[in-house]
């Protein structure tokens, strides 16, 4: 495990995170974000239960796991928005997140803005919640819009906006002040296709300038597609935080196997774990590897038509992870995001 | 230096700061609101309404109310009782009743003036019959305690019993005396409680629901995540302590053009000359200028709880529904003070000094009866302290109980209903 970064750490200006991480193994990077054994209880109900979290610097993380399985409540502690029932919480070393509350750009899962506000007014506000100067905000919302192709309506006020611009000019807001650690809950749903993807763009757009970016999700491939590390939550519990090709090891690669003969002594080398499949044959790649299995399926004249080492997604690896129950929760909340 | 290097600098925003990026937002926001208008205009209404309603209900009141004394004496008695009334009047004014003549009992040796009370005629307080030496009065119970020794004196000059004037005594006014200069400055100290009571009950109402803008749009979170929540509260208070100082001096300039254009008028609606106002012991600058601290600690401390309690609620209903409760909190708290004027150092005024919620009210009651200052500066420190705990202890409440869950899952229930329950359990 990484060393933890205990006191105000030197790298804070935010010239300094410029691609200083990139490359680097998350190990050798000190950490974003530490937490230990973070717990929260709500009337009686264990919202979130023991979470550990480290996220190194200039990271793209994945917090994952179905609705109601404590994400939003883990991050509301990171933030110092609610204090845990028990653990501690560290962010770039601070105990209370506020201190360094300048560095911090944050998307809450449930979206707001004044709706009397104009675009340029609501970002430049968010900035000067982070301790922007209303003017400076002011010029870095319009180069910001205009960015974003919103510039035209950088005088329009919220209420006349689409939930779709809505949206995009918030996460601006959440921007604006060039934070080093960006914290979005679920910043995909609600969004369409192509809105999901400038948004993915722009979240490696910010990993790529050393900005530390940590994002709840129910939808897995996003988390795949982007993240070098994720915690996956259920139940409140994490049974699992590391990067996401360590998730992945978690279910050995499958073998897909196609020959030509049906029966012969060749099938007795097969695992024991096989299933059959029409004309293929699905196993965990052998511990040994597929050579000795190879060697003894050609002596065996089994006539090998194909055959595929498949490396488990990370649904899969969500599926041995955090079981079942929480895998058709995390499907039909997609399904419900989706309709 | 560009805001990066300033953010780098200072990792945070000072707690004034935080308080004055939200007081900004929130006080821009309301002044420029059409709502404003509406809100400067509001006080004019009970005071149009009030000013007619008391000119209508005042000549009603003059109409309907007669002190006018029958006389059903002889022809002769009559004249001499009316002659020796008007003698006796420019020296003892309203204590000498209207007399007329009833002209249904001239000439009439069997007039009833018991029946002719019964039947309703005329509009007679009372009414004199008999002789000039034996003198009857008829009325009602409460008429003829009024009248008899008034009457009882007329007749008396009318028939020469009496001096037709009485000796002049020669006038020399002081200016004060112990007894009428506390007695008036009962009166300054009233006054000022209730234009106190008046202002921080009509603007500290407006805090109650000031969180519910931020709640119903879903801003509150990113408040709550990038400023400490009690330098929210403390923003908002200040915003809407702004717009308040706004709205009285609005007020202060139209009722001063007021005055300026028809004071007399005022005079005769108000039954009050402002001008007699007797001056308070620490003197009308220091008077004006605790007033406004006091203003702004009652509406501070007022405020500070009525934020807490509307920031609690579920809902706009909720809020409107708590309105009720919090303006008769609001009485409470303005009896207990005003109960205890001009008994200073009993334990009730203490107590009312003491509380920081009436404390200002109190304290201004006795800027206005005595001339010690340095309770003011203690009791301004103590109410100071008073308004950070409860910010403080409201913010905490609202961290505790507001932001709670992410509420995916989850079935929000108002704060008066039952507790949150989750939906489902989480995958194990």
């Amino acid at each position: 495990m990484a060393v933890i970064n205990h006191g105000p750490a030197d790298n804070l200006a935010p010239g300094n995170s410029e691609a200083v991480w990139s490359g680097q193994p998350a190990d050798a990077r000190p950490l974003a974000i530490e937490a230990r054994g973070l717990v929260k209880s709500f009337d009686g109900t264990r919202a979130v239960d023991g979470v550990d979290i480290s996220v190194p610097e200039g990271a793209i993380y994945g917090i994952l796991g179905p609705n109601g399985a404590g994400k939003t409540t883990t991050l509301r502690m990171l933030l110092g928005i609610i204090d845990p029932d028990e653990g501690v919480r560290r962010v770039f070393g601070y105990d209370r997140p506020h201190d360094i509350g300048r560095l911090i750009g944050y998307l809450p899962e449930e979206r707001g803005l004044y709706p009397s506000m104009k675009c340029i007014e609501a970002i430049a506000f968010m900035g000067a919640l982070r301790g922007l100067p209303l003017k400076e905000g002011r010029e870095r919302a319009v180069e910001l819009l205009e960015r974003h192709d919103l510039g035209y309506a950088a005088d329009r006020q919220i209420r006349q906006l689409s939930k779709g611009m809505a949206q995009t000019v918030q996460l601006l807001g959440t921007l604006v002040h060039r934070p080093r650690l960006v914290v979005l809950d679920e910043p995909f749903s609600g969004l369409d296709a192509i809105n999901q993807g400038k948004l993915e763009l722009m979240i490696r757009a910010l990993a790529e300038d050393g900005v530390t970016v940590i994002f709840s999700t129910h939808v897995i491939h996003h988390a795949e597609r982007l993240c070098e590390g994720v915690a996956i939550i259920a139940g409140g519990k994490v049974p699992y935080a590391g990067s996401v090709e360590a998730a992945r090891d978690h279910i050995p690669a499958q073998v897909r196997l196609e020959t030509r003969a049906r029966e012969g002594a060749w099938l007795s080398a097969l695992p024991k774990e096989t299933r059959r499949n029409g004309d293929f044959f699905h196993f965990p790649l052998p511990e040994a590897g597929v050579e000795p299995l190879l060697r003894q399926l050609i002596e065996g004249e089994a006539g090998i038509l194909s055959l595929s080492i498949e490396r488990a997604g990370l649904h899969d690896a969500f599926v041995a992870i955090a079981g079942e129950a929480a895998a058709r929760q995390l499907n039909a909340d997609n399904q419900e995001n989706r309709a | 230096m560009s805001s990066d290097a300033q953010i780098f600098g200072r990792p945070r925003l000072s707690a004034l700061e935080a308080a004055w990026v939200i007081a900004r937002r929130d006080f821009v926001a309301v002044l420029f609101s059409r709502a404003f208008l509406f809100f400067l205009l509001g006080p004019l209404f009970p005071v149009i309404v009030g000013g007619l309603a008391g000119s209508i209900g005042g000549e009603v009141q003059r109409e309907s109310v007669s002190v006018e004394v029958g006389l059903a004496l002889s022809a002769d008695e009559n004249a001499a009782m009316i002659t020796a009334a008007d003698a006796l009047r420019p020296q003892l004014g309203g204590v000498v009743p209207q007399l007329r003549v009833i002209e249904e009992a001239s000439g009439d040796s069997n007039f009833d003036a018991r029946a002719f009370l019964d039947q309703r005629r005329g509009n007679y307080a009372a009414i004199l019959t008999g002789t000039l030496a034996a003198p009857q009065l008829v009325g009602t119970q409460g008429q003829v305690d009024s009248w008899t020794g008034p009457i009882e004196l007329i007749a008396a000059t009318a028939s020469s019993a009496a001096p037709a004037r009485f000796p002049e005594a020669s006038r020399e006014v002081v200016a004060t005396s112990a007894a009428s200069e506390r007695t008036n400055r009962i009166r300054t100290a009233q006054a000022a409680q209730l234009v106190l009571f008046l202002l921080t009950m009509l603007l500290g109402g407006m805090v109650l629901s000031n969180l519910a803008e931020e709640k119903g749009n879903k801003i509150i979170e990113i408040l709550a995540a990038a400023l400490p929540m009690d330098a929210v509260f403390m923003g908002k208070l200040f915003a809407m302590l702004g717009v308040s100082f706004v709205g009285i001096a609005v007020w202060g300039v139209v009722g001063w053009g007021f005055w300026a254009i028809a004071e007399g008028a005022i005079v005769t609606v108000t039954q009050t000359n402002f001008r007699d106002l007797p001056g308070p012991a620490v003197g009308w600058p220091m008077f004006l200028v605790l007033g406004i601290v006091y203003f702004t600690m009652a509406y501070l401390l007022l405020g500070s709880l009525f934020l807490t309690i509307g920031a609690m609620a579920a809902s706009v209903r909720e809020v409107q529904t708590l309105s009720m409760p919090v303006t008769m909190l609001q009485l409470m708290v303005f009896f207990l003070s005003a109960a205890n004027i001009g008994q200073t150092g009993t334990a009730l005024e203490l107590t009312s000094v003491a509380f920081p919620l009436s404390s200002p009210f109190a304290m201004l009651a006795r800027a206005a009866l005595e001339e010690t200052l340095w309770t003011h500066a203690l009791a301004l420190l103590w109410q100071g302290a008073a308004v950070v705990l409860l910010v403080k202890g409201g913010s905490l409440l609202f961290r505790k109980r507001v932001m709670k869950s992410g509420g995916a899952g989850r079935v929000k229930k108002p704060w008066f209903g039952r507790r949150t329950q989750k939906l489902a359990e989480p995958a194990q």
